[in-house]
């Protein structure tokens, strides 16, 4: 139940400011991937299996960057290695 | 030759029958000759906006099909002569709609209208991509609330992609921001996105602020474009819009909290 203090204080967020961060953070993911190529994720899984195969890594420790000017296209891939690479077989 | 603009929003409800029917009506009460096109084959709505529902006879895709010529499916408006609606066939099949159906005629209609005005269906299918398709503007029709929002900008990435401008390398789609429904009370105290807020997200001209307003419904009630109702508020931003969109500089209306006989007496400004 919210109690009168609460009813009266004038300093809480409020839901429109809260709803203008969410979207800024949500359309500037969904625009940046916009120009990807279609076929992105599915190479994005396969390389993370290929990798996992060697190294043990989980999903946040790779990055997929994709940019695109006028001349040419990047994919930009970032892993970052723990501190035994090897794995044990 | 006609501008082609397209009223496309993403979500449904927002209000672009509404905006398509005054925008339509403004421009031809302008000396404009207009055509305003439903492309909600299956669900049309737009004749019963425009109060023309009981002469409906042949349709946008029997004009497609060659079963009719496009002047006896055109409907003229009974307010206004400069201005023709072209009804969305209620029983056919949505694929019923082609590409190069749709292409012919808005071709044809170049010919002799200044202005055609596209009604889009919510959504991303077959209808909405071909709504605008063709165009040379878009109106973005937005409410100040998170998924309308989320799917307009969505509806920019489609027009910047999958238009006839964009594949031929043309100059872009001119798009504009239509904010609908918008309640200063509530973005006063903190509840609804403001103006500025929705500008930020989407970088978008601003054509115009249409006000959550009584008079649309009994507009569309009567079957009548809420822009005839020149004393309310709704109608008078369609009018701003309408006149903005031809080049002419008008001040934003209706952003700001309507004031009281207090307010005014005792407001300042």
């Amino acid at each position: 139940m919210m109690s009168l203090l609460d009813y009266f204080r004038i300093t809480k967020t409020s839901s429109a400011s809260l709803a203008k961060e969410r979207l800024q953070i949500l359309v500037a993911h969904e625009r940046s991937s916009r120009h990807q190529p279609s076929y992105l994720p599915q190479l994005q899984k396969e390389l993370l299996e290929v990798i996992k195969k060697y190294v043990n890594v989980d999903q946040d420790a790779i990055s997929f960057n994709f940019e695109q000017d006028e001349n040419q296209e990047t994919l930009e891939l970032n892993i970052v290695l723990p501190d035994h690479q090897a794995k044990n077989f | 030759m006609a501008r082609i603009i397209v009223v496309t929003s993403g979500k449904g409800g927002v209000g672009k029958t509404t905006t398509s029917a005054a925008i339509a009506m403004g421009l031809a009460k302008r000396g404009h000759k207009t055509a305003v096109i439903d492309f909600d084959v299956g669900l049309r709505n737009l004749d019963l906006i425009m109060g023309c529902e009981r002469r409906v006879v042949y349709d946008f895709i029997n004009v497609i099909n060659g079963e009719a010529s496009l002047n006896q499916a055109l409907i003229r408006d009974k307010h206004c002569d400069q201005l023709y609606i072209l009804p969305a066939s209620q029983t056919r099949d949505k694929d019923a709609l082609s590409q190069e159906g749709v292409g012919k005629v808005l071709e044809e209609l170049s010919k002799d209208f200044q202005y055609v005005v596209c009604d889009s269906p919510a959504g991303i299918e077959r209808g909405a991509h071909l709504a605008m398709y063709y165009a040379d503007d878009a109106f973005v029709v937005t409410n100040p609330e998170v998924s309308s929002v989320r799917d307009s900008d969505r509806m920019l990435g489609l027009l910047a992609s999958k238009s006839r401008r964009a594949e031929r390398n043309e100059e872009p789609i001119k798009e504009y921001l239509l904010l609908s429904r918008y309640s200063p009370e509530r973005v006063k105290i903190g509840d609804m996105l403001s103006v500025n807020d929705v500008q930020d997200i989407l970088s978008l001209h601003l054509l115009g602020v249409i006000p959550e307003s009584k008079s649309v419904l009994t507009a569309s009630n009567s079957g009548v474009p809420v822009i005839l109702d020149e004393k309310s508020d709704a109608g008078q931003a369609y009018a701003d819009i309408v006149a903005r969109y031809l080049g002419e500089e008008r001040p934003h209306r209706f952003i700001d909290e309507k004031k009281g006989l207090f307010g005014k007496l005792f407001g300042g400004k």
